[in-house]
């Protein structure tokens, strides 16, 4: 057990070191120079640009450039955002939270509406309820997040005015976002666990169980959900990176500060330290959300065992 | 909660001849129509967009800006006073297209990495793979947006991103249906009594792994037309004034709190494009690959 989560451990580490190399490598293939963009009007000056360049450490060949990089970062060094000199760990302190908070309100999100969709789709199986709950999560899964997002600010927003139509702080500045963000991942999940349950309640032993006269709510919560719940619980997993990069696009709807649009901006400005560290901090919560998801098979389902 | 009791399984043979169960079930068998129906309906109001409207989706009215939807504007005007039914059918040919064509670039390039990758095994298999693990590190729409900032934004390079950064997911798939194919045992005998490799992958690898890369295609043709349309809203799409349905509602996102209908309509189109295509995928999918309907 522990020699396998130590070997997926090093598979992570090494998809995560080759992934930052090429955020590296992408992020300076970026028409553009960020000296000449940084310096602005003073960029006549041939002498300073190098001067500049020379202090960045961007006239060293890209290879030296990635060592004493990654160097610096391995020591909780993140550097220095090149367009308002702020530190690269202020810069996430200030954004993360904002991001992280819409993202996890989007899952909760996610998992009631996929969960509670699917269980009654299934439960309900080929009746009126079911097709009227499958078209919904059609439709969920069809609208894009962002315009759900523009719908409810015209509605709850504008019309209504029950909520802030941008910006604002607090739990009812994240309402709308995380519903718009949401209810996509919900629809894929709704669809999953619907299919998936009805799988499960075709085999032998969920007829033994209703035979042996275990109550319809026993049947379903000890013997079917209980059964169905690994691949349900992959799939929610994997919605964990749509979801984050989902907020890039959520963030530039409701114009909420966040990691996304720190990415957009930080791109848009050639600020190299700042979109290699959102990047990696990206990748690095990707692969750990899969890693984790991978590694709760056998404590959900015994039978499983890595030896 | 009531538990659905589950007809016992009928032994598979008898089953094709037993009568639908419930009222509902006739929709599955209808999704590939239905799905296509709309489909070609949207084909039809966009790339014939003049025989619906007059007015020119580029032509500016100072005096008639931001019209709510009447008989005149039937979707309303926008900020420049543009007619944006118009705006919205001559839009949609540039997410119909681009989203097409990206999901065909993914798919083509997809397909042949998964080919080559499954047909040639070994270190080759598992560095193409590994490369494929890689691109899919970044998630969602990152790499796109990505590859569309460096090759700069315009309607071509939203091609390129969209369908480049979608090849891996196909090739995974592809590697997969390869490599179960190769170990098939009339195909493994096929190789042993001597027929060539190429001859081995177009009379048996490719039949059994064209279905499922049909599939794939048409169940991901959805995502890829959100992506457009993603990239479109962030402005790295088609450039301003030509209309496209993402970049329209970003013009929207600008006026929400005056003109709801920029936000509405175009929105509406982009939804029934993707629910026909996921329909399509769904017929496909039971008309392609019973094991798994």
């Amino acid at each position: 057990m522990i020699r396998h989560i130590l070997r997926r451990l090093g598979a992570v580490v090494v998809l995560i070191v080759a992934a930052s190399m090429l955020v590296f490598l992408i992020i300076r293939l970026i028409p553009g120079d960020p000296v000449v963009m940084m310096l602005g009007s003073n960029a006549a000056d041939t002498a300073l640009i190098d001067k500049v360049r020379g202090q960045l450490g961007l006239n060293l060949p890209i290879y030296q450039q990635y060592i004493i990089w990654a160097g610096n970062v391995l020591h909780g060094r993140l550097g220095t955002s090149y367009v308002n000199n702020m530190p690269v760990t202020l810069l996430m302190k200030l954004n993360y939270p904002s991001t992280l908070q819409l993202t996890v309100s989007a899952l909760v999100v996610s998992v009631v509406v996929g969960l509670g969709l699917g269980i009654i789709a299934a439960v309900k199986q080929d009746t009126f309820w079911d097709v009227g709950l499958r078209t919904i999560a059609l439709v969920g899964l069809a609208m894009p997040s962002f315009w759900l997002g523009l719908l409810l600010i015209s509605l709850f927003g504008v019309t209504l005015k029950w909520l802030p139509v941008f910006g604002g702080t607090g739990w009812k500045a994240v309402i709308m976002p995380a519903l718009a963000l949401g209810i996509g991942g919900g629809s894929v999940i709704a669809r999953f666990v619907r299919s998936n349950l009805l799988e499960t309640i075709r085999l032998q032993h969920v007829t033994v169980a209703r035979s042996k006269g275990v109550s319809a709510s026993g049947v379903l919560r000890k013997h079917v959900i209980r059964n169905a719940i690994l691949p349900i619980i992959t799939v929610i997993g994997l919605q964990v990176g749509g979801l984050l990069s989902g907020t890039v696009v959520i963030e530039e709807v409701f114009s909420r500060p966040g990691i996304g649009v720190l990415l957009i901006n930080s791109i848009n400005d050639k600020d190299y330290p700042t979109v290699q560290i959102v990047i990696l901090t990206f990748t690095v919560i990707f692969a750990l959300v899969n890693l984790v998801t991978d590694l709760m098979y056998p404590f959900l389902d015994p039978r499983i065992r890595y030896s | 909660m009531a538990l659905p009791v589950p007809a016992p399984e009928p032994p598979r043979e008898i089953e094709a001849e037993l009568p639908p169960r419930r009222r509902w079930r006739w929709l599955r068998y209808r999704n590939l129509v239905w799905g296509g129906a709309v489909f070609v309906a949207l084909l039809v109001v966009t790339f014939g967009a003049p025989l619906f409207t007059h007015a020119n989706p580029l032509a500016v009215h100072p005096s008639a800006t931001l019209l709510p939807p009447s008989s005149k504007h039937l979707f309303g005007t926008d900020e420049l006073g543009r007619d944006l039914f118009s705006r919205v059918l001559y839009g949609g040919r540039y997410t119909i297209i681009a989203s097409l064509a990206a999901m065909a670039l993914g798919v083509t390039t997809g397909s042949l990495i998964g080919l080559i990758a499954g047909i040639a095994g070994g270190w080759v298999d598992m560095v193409l793979m590994r490369l494929m693990d890689l691109v899919l590190a970044f998630p969602g729409i990152l790499s796109a947006l990505a590859i569309t900032t460096i090759l700069g934004p315009s309607f071509l390079n939203l091609i390129l991103a969209i369908g480049f950064s979608s090849a891996p997911g196909y090739a995974r798939i592809v590697e997969a249906g390869t490599l179960q194919v190769k170990q098939l045992v009339y195909v493994e005998a096929a190789a042993s009594a001597g027929s060539t490799t190429w001859h081995v992958i177009r009379r048996h690898v490719l039949p059994n792994v064209f279905s499922l890369i049909v599939v794939a295609a048409t169940t991901g043709l959805g995502i890829t037309v959100l992506s457009v349309a993603a990239l479109g809203f962030l402005g790295l799409g088609v450039q301003p004034p030509t209309p496209e349905w993402g970049s329209i509602l970003n013009e929207g996102r600008q006026n929400i709190q005056l003109a709801w209908w920029i936000s509405l309509f175009p929105g509406i189109f982009i939804t029934l494009y993707v629910i026909a295509v996921s329909i399509m995928g769904d017929g496909l999918r039971d008309l392609l690959d019973p094991m798994n309907a």
